[in-house]
């Protein structure tokens, strides 16, 4: 067989047609090295350029020019390009080309032992020794093969004339290695390309199936974006909440998504989270239950991350998690006056504020705990909860939204406690916290009656009409003109913060002011501060706290709130949303797999391992012993050489050498005759 | 055939492997295997069957390395003595401070230190014994060598039980972050260098090999100190998981030998500038050093491909696939990649000497970037140690 397929070969070569052309430029060793590094260097890019990213984000990052110019590249999903794959294809090929022109030759070497060789060319070798024994040649010979089998080899003896070669290789399974390895790869990309989904690439971009790329329900999206259930190979996700059923899994493809009917429908029971002491989390599960119209009895089963539940091919994992739509409690405090409205809602959810400001509230997410260092911490282990949070986005009428972020309970910060709410412009943007300082009843009631209280007129009005008499004016018509005057003053303040205020005192000053401006600008200052004291004043009279003689924490209290005041300009809402109550629902992220080419992979990779091993630890070598009557005995050749493996080969024919040597013992007649070989 | 018999039959030890090992080897290896046994009664409660077949293999590969290394039996025996010792002195974590050979020696804390300080040491007393031709002070630094990884494996197995006095759901195998797999690619490449030191009986390039593990103590050092990884936290869920028990130290198996390629490439063209002035003190020929790179990339590449093989296994179990183009993943391939056109220009095109000793030291720059810049630089489902 082996010399069927030799001599085929060399018929084609003889004919040098283009198919042998094309055939040693695919199995050339150029070629392979050229696609390995080839296939290095683009593999680069998918680490650089994070994969399956919406489109939009490109956009914004690449700018539109560049934004198309990588998309036709396929470079948002490299992995998947056409001419990544078409990389990976060439590569198989090269090395199917590579195996089977190889193969007969190193069946050749494998079976062959070389029992022709001519002593003219065992004495080109670099390794000789020779040796003259007492003794005829069948013995030596016989002492030779066995020397050899003791060392490894396996010898073939040869009757030439009146001479008797020895031929021997040891460690034939090398030449195993080379088919197993180039076999492995082969596999390995067989099953990898099964397991990949280039069905469904095909499908996209023969128009049998179309992307979506809006975020609705399953129901509404649309047929052509839907593959029934399949024996194929995909790997998708789906979320779904406690309580929930699902059975479909969404798979990502270009810039959405298509949806993958599966053969099962999966019912959540519970999702949870176990966290050690120091907060981290320790486990994700969910207890999920597996109906399938084939089974009996559903399949119950507790999902971990590191332990799937694997049903008819189908692997369901632990992917991640998030909020299944919790129900939220909310006390919405309008920022401009006016009594709180209690406000119901669920994450993923949005509705119009309760106002005339015409906000849209989106709640896009809520968290129970909320880990975060000891403010002093000195290790990474002294952590605290600061209990939950959610986050929502108020959205303008013009489409406009910021994001906030608010704690349910009041965080201690240097021994203060307060209510903080975050916000930001965008993903991408830090949250700045505004500080609401909790009243001694731990609530936000007195911040909010000091607020009404500055935003009423009337209100502000007799505060500052006290604080007047404090400072000892009687004149009424003073008294009412700058009554006004600090009202504007203090909304300016809510407005637009201290900066604003300031700037409105030196306009309403130098207009006004005469010749000393800085006097008037003075004046100002201390009204609106006093009014402001009386406001507060009056909020805790009507807690029934003698303003009088305020405790050093309504006093601490009093700053924080005017610095909160101040801070409102920046939060830039109407309202301030407090969450009083909730119902939390978790969901599980699940992701799907069928993978029918992992086991070819697996298989592959026991290939490539096994033939790597004999490929590096096992040497192929090749010794001859040549034996022939010299006068007196006989005349001993042992010769061999290895281009690959130079220094173990030298030190193997050494102790071959050294076996020889002490077997011959005294029957060396002839010691200084034996030419040591060049053995470097 | 009448005539025929064989000579010396009578003279030559030809015995088997097995039959040559002597009555220590024996009794090692049964020491070991009682250890093994007694362990996976002992602490069956927190082990599942493939980590009692964890347990087991590792004993099996310790054998055979122990079999065919023998100065790997002497170590094995003092770091388990040493790791016994430090274990009974350590009912909890109060010990650590108030008994003194825990506080000055083998708490996982001081024993790194310990063996820090050795590695940092090892490589100026190679140098200085190759530059001097001071035979002593190159077997100076063998010890030091052996001593560092040894206080580097106490440490880290002592670390293993300072886990599980954190908490017992606390308690896992210590190679579980940045901080731990530099100790675990130090002593490793610190013990197959001196395998390969033993096998090949030269001193010459301990110096070389040491500025390698010096350069990683350096980082640990200020990963330590910088950044306080050196606190034991509990596991993230992904990562608990036998797999981690032989994906890791296979992976480092490799590092490790890449790293030591890469070192003899650079002890390699340093000595090809001025051949003789480097021969005469000492350094290998040419043709050693680059047999000697040869064998570690081989070694590297054998356990790479294992340790790629068995994190897709992994993969498949944790992440819902056995490859998903992680960049970790990716990068691993491209190290693949990039060894394997190494050995196929070696194999097939029989290349040699000078380039193939500057590819060595680029590899160890794609390793280098796979083991740290992925995690420094891009972000995916690997990144567990960050920085």
């Amino acid at each position: 067989m082996a010399t069927a397929a030799a001599s085929t070969q060399s018929e084609r070569r003889r004919r040098k047609s283009t198919a042998s052309i094309l055939l040693t430029f695919l199995g050339s060793m150029n070629l392979a090295i050229t696609l390995l590094v080839a296939l290095a260097i683009a593999s680069v890019i998918g680490t650089v350029l994070q994969q399956g990213q919406p489109y939009q984000d490109y956009l914004l990052k690449f700018g539109p020019f560049w934004f198309e110019v990588y998309e036709f590249l396929g470079l948002y999903d490299v992995y998947s390009a056409p001419w990544f794959l078409f990389m990976l294809a060439f590569l198989v090929v090269s090395t199917s080309v590579c195996l089977v022109r190889h193969t007969p030759f190193v069946w050749k070497e494998m079976t062959r032992f070389r029992e022709h060789q001519q002593e003219r060319s065992l004495r080109a070798l670099g390794h000789r020794r020779e040796w003259l024994v007492d003794a005829d040649t069948e013995t030596v010979a016989a002492t030779a093969e066995t020397a050899l089998t003791r060392q490894g080899f396996r010898a073939r003896r040869k009757n030439k004339g009146d001479g008797i070669m020895v031929a021997a290789m040891s460690g034939r399974s090398n030449r195993v290695g080379y088919i197993l390895t180039h076999l492995a790869i082969v596999v390995i990309c067989i099953g990898g390309l099964i397991d990949g989904n280039l069905l469904v690439q095909w499908q996209h971009w023969t128009g049998q199936l179309t992307v979506e790329t809006r975020d609705i329900p399953v129901s509404q999206v649309d047929d052509s974006s839907k593959i029934p259930p399949r024996r194929t190979a995909f790997r998708g996700n789906v979320t779904i909440p406690e309580g929930g059923r699902a059975g479909v899994v969404f798979l990502r493809l270009g810039e959405g998504y298509v949806v993958q009917e599966l053969p099962f429908r999966l019912h959540v029971k519970d999702f949870r989270i176990e966290h050690y002491d120091t907060g981290e989390p320790r486990s994700f599960e969910s207890d999920v239950v597996l109906h399938a119209p084939e089974l009996d009895e559903p399949i119950e089963q507790t999902i971990r991350v590191n332990e799937p539940l694997v049903y008819d091919g189908h692997a369901i994992y632990q992917a991640n998690f998030g909020d299944g739509g919790s129900r939220l409690g909310l006390r919405a405090w309008p920022l401009d006056g006016g009594e709180p409205a209690e406000v119901e809602t669920h994450v993923n959810e949005e509705l119009a504020l309760p106002g005339d400001h015409g906000r849209r509230l989106e709640v896009t997410d809520f968290e129970v705990f909320n880990i975060h260092p000891v403010p002093e911490a000195t290790s990474r282990r002294e952590v605290r909860n600061v209990g939950p949070s959610f986050t929502y986005r108020l959205r303008r009428p013009t489409g406009e939204a910021l994001e906030y972020e608010n704690y349910m309970l009041p965080v201690d910060i240097d021994g203060d406690s307060y209510f903080l709410s975050g916000v930001r412009r965008s993903p991408g943007d830090e949250f700045r916290y505004l500080h609401i300082p909790a009243d001694p009843s731990g609530g936000l009631d007195r911040f909010m009656a000091l607020l009404q209280q500055l935003r009423d007129e009337d209100a502000v009005a007799a505060a500052a009409d006290r604080a007047m008499e404090d400072i000892g004016i009687t004149e009424s018509r003073v008294r009412q003109q700058v009554g006004r005057e600090a009202h504007g003053m203090i909304q300016t303040l809510l407005e637009s913060g201290f900066d604003a205020v300031m700037a409105e005192q030196q306009q309403r000053a130098e207009a006004r002011g005469g010749d000393a401006p800085e006097r008037l600008m003075d004046f100002y200052r201390l009204v609106v501060e006093r009014t402001l004291w009386e406001a507060y004043a009056q909020v805790l009279l009507d807690e029934d706290i003698d303003p009088a003689e305020p405790a050093e924490e309504d006093l601490v209290f009093y700053s924080d709130a005017i610095t909160a005041m101040t801070a409102l300009a920046d939060y830039q809402a109407p309202v301030f949303l407090e969450l009083t109550d909730f119902d939390h629902r978790q969901a599980t992220g699940l992701q799907i797999a069928r993978a029918p080419g992992q086991n070819i992979v697996y298989f592959g990779s026991l290939l490539l391992t096994v033939g790597i091993f004999l490929l590096f630890y096992v040497a192929h070598r090749r010794v001859w012993c040549w034996v022939r009557p010299a006068s007196g005995g006989a005349q001993v050749l042992l010769a061999g050489s290895s281009q690959r493996d130079p220094m173990g080969f030298a030190k193997a024919f050494g102790k071959l050498e050294g076996d020889l040597n002490q077997r011959f013992g005294d029957r060396r007649r002839d010691a200084s005759n034996g030419v040591s070989g060049d053995s470097t | 055939m009448s005539t025929q018999q064989i000579l010396g039959e009578d003279t030559y030890d030809d015995r088997g492997f097995l039959a040559r090992l002597s009555l220590f080897d024996w009794l090692w290896a049964a020491a070991l295997l009682l250890g093994s046994v007694y362990a996976s009664y002992h602490f069956a409660p927190w082990m599942d069957r493939y980590e009692h077949g964890i347990l087991y293999l590792t004993w099996a590969s310790t054998v055979a390395i122990g079999w065919m290394w023998k100065p790997a039996r002497l170590f094995t025996i003092v770091v388990a003595a040493v790791t016994l010792f430090a274990v009974m002195r350590y009912p909890d974590l109060a010990a650590a401070e108030t008994d003194f050979f825990l506080n000055y020696l083998l708490s996982s804390q001081a024993a790194i230190m310990w063996m820090c300080a050795l590695f940092l040491a090892a490589p100026v007393v190679y140098f200085a014994g190759l530059l001097g031709r001071a035979a002593f002070l190159e077997r100076l630094g063998t010890a030091m060598m052996w001593l560092a990884s040894g206080a580097g494996l106490v440490g880290l197995l002592v670390r293993w039980w300072e886990s599980y006095l954190i908490a017992p759901e606390v308690g896992r195998i210590p190679v579980t972050n940045l901080y731990e797999v530099f100790v675990l690619f130090a002593f490793t490449t610190g013990l197959i260098y001196l395998y390969y030191e033993y096998r090949y009986q030269t001193r010459a390039l301990g110096g070389f090999v040491g500025l390698i593990i010096a350069a990683s103590i350096g980082f640990l050092l200020w990963y330590h100190f910088v950044q306080g990884a050196h606190e034991i936290d509990p596991l993230i869920p992904a990562l608990q998981s036998w797999w981690m028990k032989i994906h890791v130290p296979t992976n480092f198996v490799a590092y490790g030998a890449f790293a030591i390629a890469a070192m003899i490439g650079v002890a390699y063209l340093i000595q090809a500038r001025m051949p003789n002035a480097w021969q005469r003190r000492g350094l290998p020929s040419p043709e050693v050093m680059d047999d000697l790179m040869y064998k570690n990339i081989a070694l590297g590449f054998a356990f790479f491909t294992i340790a790629t093989i068995l994190g897709a296994l992994w993969a498949a179990e944790a992440w819902g696939g056995y490859w998903s183009w992680d960049p970790k993943e990716t990068w691993s391939l491209i190290t693949w990649l990039n060894y394997a056109a190494w050995l196929h220009l070696r194999f097939t095109k029989g290349w040699r000497g000078t380039p193939m000793a500057w590819w060595a030291v680029a590899g160890l720059f794609v390793v280098t970037f796979t083991f740290l810049g992925v995690n420094i630089f891009l972000s995916g489902l690997h990144s567990y140690g960050e920085l």
